[in-house]
């Protein structure tokens, strides 16, 4: 994998992110970034099940959700430090993905597309309601848990470093698998279930992990986002929203490549930013998301990197 | 001679359609067993009951001494039995190569993928596909696509081969071709069943003959025996298929 160039151009990804605000100090500029690797972090493991696997999952988001309850609750009631809790949150969300797994990928197509939003719906229902996550008002954690991070504004630097390495995790993930006989097997689904059992895929088995592998970094990026706001509540811990856009993101870029999901996010929360601050244009970046969506399906299926790849035909074996 | 296959009074029923009916035949090892009959006489649900696409209501499948009733696709592949299809299955955004790389990762002997690329270069090669191997599988041609089933069945390197009218929709040049390619095949010492409509083909090819008829076996033997046994001469005047040609050449007339 280290003779690989596209190994380089990820290191020099996540370098960039770590120098850019670094160097000057520049606070807006990280806390604008930090949403970019969420975004990124959320689409490209999105993208284990939607490019590679061909199955469209609506509830990427109950990762992220259950990942940030799973850590605010450790650190709050149980006095965890943070990493310990975000490696927590990662195994349990993990588990139960292949687990819910393992029952909902019996579905496929559109029948399986909407047991993912009933998904969302149900860990919603029982989060709600239940009474040590503090039910619907959610949890608070004091300020207290920055100071062994070295305080507030030192811990944000942390917790966004820690954002960064989650995001760089995630596009090798994608990498790696993509080239892995794994990944191979995925693709094969993504194209031809049926065909690739007969030949030989265990489609379960395979589906189920995937599906599991894409909830581990999400619920990682979730407990680090909510330890951040030091505040969780079910109505933006499951926001069905984000869960949507990451599919427009990973459409917006071209599924089933890395470089493309993850330009795709990046454009996408740039866009984001840049429509919720101007004046006209305030809260309208889902009617953009719908509009792009449309014209992506109609006109450019393959999405930026399929476009990209057609022009320039030799960037395809460079950019995986 | 061992047996590689051997069924035992195997039945499957669809709603009110019995279409494998108590049918029990044995296959040696590398032997080209065909299998004929009219349509709708249950010869590609049979397959489907070999490779596990559908579970037997009742009855024994034994591949190679182990007991594969009901197992699931994926198992039954990595045991060494791999198939063709009659509508063919390619992965269509993949390329030819990755195709049959599928085939040789996940088949009989469990590759690791650099070991795979190897093996299905090879399998692509003996279908004829090595000028195409970067090709696209949608924008193969319709033999170009039945190659590809083939080569990628070929990649897996069974023990046992189905083959689901591999010849239909080809014309004679490819069809020569193509029955050069499977006496190859069994050279290597695959076992082959097949399925074909292609009666000068198939007596051709097999070593044996066996004859479906609305799910049940009306004969079984030489293909020499076969062609001469009255009910199976019978079997196929009603053929729905011969009636329309016969109804076609009155019209004709008319």
């Amino acid at each position: 994998m280290l003779r690989r160039p596209f190994f380089w151009i990820i290191a020099l990804v996540i370098a960039a992110f770590v120098a850019a605000p670094a160097i000057g100090d520049d606070v807006d500029l990280r806390e604008s970034l930090a949403l970019a690797t969420v975004y990124i972090t959320l689409a490209s493991n999105l993208n284990l099940m939607l490019g590679y696997a061909g199955y469209i999952n609506f509830g990427s988001i109950v990762f992220f959700g259950l990942g940030g309850y799973i850590c605010v609750w450790l650190v709050d009631a149980h006095g965890w430090s943070l990493a310990p809790s975000l490696f927590a949150a990662g195994i349990g969300v993990s588990a139960l993905a292949f687990i819910f797994g393992l029952g909902i990928l019996r579905l496929r197509g559109p029948f399986f597309a909407l047991s993912t939003i009933g998904v969302v719906e149900g860990v919603q229902a029982f989060v709600q309601n239940f009474g040590p996550w503090g039910g619907s008002s959610g949890i608070y954690i004091s300020p207290e848990v920055f100071q062994p991070l070295g305080g507030a504004a030192r811990a944000l630097w942390v917790i966004y470093f820690a954002l960064v390495a989650t995001m760089g995790l995630s596009l090798y993930l994608s990498y790696a698998i993509k080239i892995s006989k794994f990944g191979l097997g995925l693709l094969a689904i993504g194209q031809n279930e049926d065909a690739a059992a007969i030949l030989g895929v265990p489609t379960p088995r395979y589906k189920a992990w995937a599906y599991s592998a894409s909830a581990f970094l999400p619920a990682i990026t979730g407990g680090l986002y909510f330890f951040k706001s030091a505040f969780i509540q079910p109505s933006d811990a499951f926001d069905l929203s984000l869960s949507t856009e990451a599919l427009v993101v990973a459409m917006l870029g071209g599924q089933g490549t890395v470089t493309g999901v993850a330009l795709g996010a990046y454009l996408y929360e740039e866009l984001r930013g840049y429509l919720l601050t101007s004046e006209m244009f305030s809260h309208f970046q889902l009617v953009i998301a719908g509009v792009l969506l449309l014209v992506i399906v109609l006109f450019f299926p393959g999405g930026l990197m399929g476009f990209i790849y057609s022009r320039f035909p030799r960037t395809q074996k460079v950019l995986e | 001679m061992t047996a590689i296959l051997e069924l035992d009074h195997v039945s499957k029923r669809f709603g009110g359609l019995q279409a494998v009916n108590d049918l029990t035949f044995a296959m040696h090892e590398g032997e080209i067993l065909g299998l004929i009959g009219p349509n709708g006489a249950g010869k590609s649900t049979l397959f489907n009951l070999l490779n596990g696409v559908f579970a037997p209501d009742s009855g024994r499948i034994v591949f190679g001494g182990i007991d594969i009733t009901g197992q699931a696709p994926y198992l039954v592949a990595r045991h060494g039995l791999a198939r063709t299809h009659q509508i063919v299955q390619p992965l269509t955004n993949m390329t030819v190569l990755e195709n049959c790389t599928v085939g040789a990762c996940f088949g009989r002997d469990n590759l690791p993928l650099a070991r795979a690329h190897d093996v299905a270069r090879e399998a692509a090669a003996i279908a004829g596909l090595d000028d195409r191997l970067e090709m696209l599988a949608l924008h193969l041609t319709i033999a170009g696509k039945k190659r590809l089933e083939l080569a990628r069945a070929l990649a897996a390197q069974p023990k046992l081969l189905l083959l689901d009218e591999v010849l239909a929709g080809l014309n004679p040049t490819e069809i020569e071709h193509m029955i050069g390619v499977i006496r190859r095949i069994r050279e290597r010492g695959v076992s082959i069943l097949i399925i074909e409509h292609l009666m000068q083909a198939i007596m051709n090819l097999s070593d044996r003959i066996v004859v479906l008829v609305s799910g049940e076996k009306l004969a079984e033997g030489l293909p020499a025996e076969v062609a001469q046994n009255s009910a199976v001469i019978e079997a196929y005047l009603g053929d729905p298929k011969l009636a329309a040609e016969l109804e076609g050449s009155a019209q004709h007339v008319s």
